[in-house]
């Protein structure tokens, strides 16, 4: 079992912490030193030490490249404790935060007054932290359960309303964990009206009459359950100082609400990178051979990587790609793969491998490349504690779980390390590996080829659009969160934000769908046009890196301007806003025969005249959805 | 455990939970003696004391210790 009170994915902090935090109190900018003293499995007085350093570092101005986010706050019980925990844990997610904490015990009323801090502070969330205790008495046995039930609904339901309507932020609800005290005893769950019966109808009812776009659920009701009622509750402590849990969980709970801001954002990962010796079988297969590894039912420690293979395969099935990255003689390994009776995971539920002698990083970044994706957005699953070293070493923002010696909670490490964290669950990220596997063979396609324009027009590509669609948010806000390389402006938003956007009548939003040969590529970009005086301005232009190279972006652009001429546009205005991740749009607009007209917060202005704009004729055929 | 030992192993947890190893205990300190003693990081102490040293007080005991001397009178006698 693993402690996860411990965070112990996480490697132990090292000696002479708080020495390091104040050494790093005076460079600039420090935003890298501090997510990496982030890393480590923190307790409490650690993150407190460490929020201090946040706070200065953003007072210096010497946060970059982390992210601002503000966190609005409110809660039935003491929020002391968790604030600067939840400041510290952010940074595992590359964002520094800063908190808005409502006076104790004023929930509604800050619900209500723009002026109060959680409100005031033009949050990007708000965090309800409400716990049994908020809605239910202790030692509950109600009379009138069922109108208790639905007052408790109603007034989480009028607060999530009034917070969204007076904020746009995202809003984050909890779920409740039951004190575990009975008064029957097995029987309380069967009898309305108790502690037990009334927790679990609230949290069932949460999802249909509270949950909606722009909402998203903290599961406090699994942390309790993941760590233990009787030890989540601690009398004493709430007695004391009303702490709403036993302190010992702070870092625990300031970890998974840092983990859900951090989906929000779009830091959630990707790729998932497997070691294959030890990690996906027992044994060394160069050594032990395809009889020799242990792998399978019958052998208990065989069951151990045959249950990782099982976690990891699940993954897949939820959109994270699965990649290989092995010191090992490639055929053999190969072969083993393809051959081993009791191999779950085979050679196709891989989008790359890297199966070598060279050094664990140099391969991340060979698959990264191969991926087209971010080095952030990968995990690194490996047993040998000296690869995890070198690769938190070289390449920090790969996200490397400390394994326990014990090859039974590999895959339980894995998902408690949180770094597939998300907030929604679409159909594209359903087929996002099956994707990655087309894209394959399209590549092999394309060595094929006898040349580009050949090939791409042997794709057969049709461009689907749809102007201020209703349906497709969620996936259209994913893909301008989740973008970070073919991404304009890396502006980000909430659902609820885009909602508003997409309601608007003068702004167009364009979700860009591609069909071609080999399947649907789902949802692959996403533009927001906003008016100013005469002309669109390009707020957003977000595009999969799946689809680069594929003349993607002149089919957009003519449908931008058929619509342009439409309403009467004169000139569009594109930014391009350079990231340390975005330099492969730096000639975007330029490309596309924008002129550079000067520049605006850090970003470059480019104009486009809409009535001598001529369209290009590309290989993509473009469709209008719904029919025109 | 003897009084000695229990002000050396005292004083680690003071330098954690108030990030200040500068800080030296005498059996007459008070909350008012040391910077950010206040009430929420008195929470902190407690629980950070309780953890190190593996015992644990009473609801209201902690808060009722008049200065660091009652503190480690009652921490030397748990802890054995």
């Amino acid at each position: 079992m693993i402690d996860a009170a411990l965070l112990s994915w996480l490697p132990r902090p090292p000696e002479g912490f708080r020495v390091r935090c104040t050494a790093t109190d005076t460079t600039a900018p420090r935003g890298a030193a501090l997510r990496a003293l982030a890393g480590y499995a923190l307790g409490a007085n650690q993150l407190h030490r460490l929020a201090r350093s946040v706070a200065q570092a953003v007072e210096d101005g010497a946060a970059a490249p982390l992210q601002g986010f503000t966190l609005g706050l409110v809660s039935n019980a003491t929020t002391d404790f968790i604030v600067p925990a939840l400041v510290a844990s952010a940074l595992r997610y590359g964002i520094a935060l800063r908190v808005a904490a409502a006076p104790f015990g004023m929930t509604l009323q800050a619900a209500l007054d723009a002026a109060s801090e959680p409100l005031a502070s033009r949050p990007d969330a708000i965090l309800l932290a409400l716990d049994y205790r908020a809605y239910f008495p202790e030692y509950a046995l109600e009379d009138d359960a069922s109108a208790r039930l639905d007052a408790a609904l109603a007034r989480l339901g009028d607060l999530v309303t009034a917070f969204s309507r007076g904020s746009g932020a995202a809003i984050l609800v909890q779920t409740i964990a039951a004190p575990p005290e009975r008064l029957f005893g097995s029987f309380d769950r069967d009898q309305s009206g108790t502690a037990a019966w009334l927790a679990a109808s609230f949290n069932q009812r949460l999802s249909n009459e509270i949950l909606r776009p722009g909402v998203s659920f903290l599961d406090v009701e699994a942390l309790a359950s993941q760590v233990g009622l009787a030890a989540w509750f601690d009398r004493s402590q709430h007695m004391a100082a009303r702490l709403p849990f036993a302190h010992r969980f702070v870092p625990l709970y300031a970890e998974h609400a840092a983990r859900l801001i951090g989906a929000i954002r779009g830091r959630g990962r990707k790729v998932l990178v497997l070691d294959l010796d030890n990690t996906l079988w027992g044994g060394v297969i160069g050594d032990d051979g395809i009889e020799g590894i242990r792998l399978g039912q019958g052998d208990p420690r065989g069951e151990a990587h045959l249950d990782l293979q099982r976690a990891a395969l699940a993954l897949k099935r939820r959109g994270i790609l699965l990649a290989i990255a092995s010191k090992n003689d490639e055929a053999v390994a190969r072969r083993a793969i393809r051959e081993h009776p009791e191999m779950l995971l085979r050679e196709d539920d891989f989008s790359a491998m890297q199966i070598n002698w060279s050094d664990k990083a140099s391969n991340l970044e060979a698959l990264a490349e191969r991926l087209s994706l971010g080095i952030d957005s990968f995990v690194f699953l490996d047993d040998n504690p000296a690869e995890r070293a070198q690769v938190r070493l070289s390449l920090p923002e790969v996200l490397v779980p400390e394994l326990p010696s014990d090859p039974a909670d590999y895959a339980a490490v894995l998902l408690a390390a949180g770094g597939f964290e998300a907030v929604a669950f679409s159909d594209e990220d359903r087929q996002r590996a099956d994707q990655y596997a087309a894209n394959s063979r399209r590549e092999s396609l394309a060595t094929h080829a006898r040349d580009l324009a050949g090939f791409l027009e042997s794709l057969q590509m049709h461009a689907i659009f749809t102007a201020d669609g209703v349906l497709g948010w969620s996936r259209f806000t994913q893909l301008i969160n989740k973008s970070n390389q073919f991404n304009l402006t890396t502006r980000r938003y909430t659902e609820a934000r885009i909602a508003d956007l997409v309601a608007a009548p003068d702004v167009l939003t364009l979700q860009v769908r591609l069909v071609d040969r080999f399947g649907d590529n789902g949802m692959i970009c996403s533009v927001i046009a906003c008016p100013r005086d005469d002309a669109w301005m390009l707020d957003t232009w977000v595009m999969s890196c799946r689809v680069l190279g594929r003349r993607v972006e002149e089919a957009v652009l003519n449908e931008i301007i058929r619509r342009a001429r439409a309403a009467g546009v004169a000139r569009l205005i594109g930014l391009y806003r350079p990231t340390p991740r975005n330099a492969l749009v730096r000639n975007h607009y330029r490309t596309l025969g924008f002129v550079l007209d000067g520049e605006e917060d850090d970003a470059e202005r480019w104009v486009l005249d809409v009535a001598t704009y001529r369209s290009s004729v590309g290989p993509i055929v473009s469709e209008i959805s719904p029919a025109a | 455990m003897g009084t000695d030992e229990v002000i050396r192993r005292l004083q680690t947890v003071f330098h954690e939970v108030f990030d200040d190893d500068a800080i030296t205990l005498q059996d007459t300190t008070t909350a008012a003696d040391i910077d950010g003693w206040d009430s929420v990081a008195n929470i902190r102490l407690m629980v950070s004391i309780e953890e190190a040293f593996h015992l644990r007080f009473d609801v209201g005991e902690f808060q009722d210790y008049r200065n660091v001397g009652d503190l480690v009178t009652a921490i030397a006698r748990r802890a054995g």
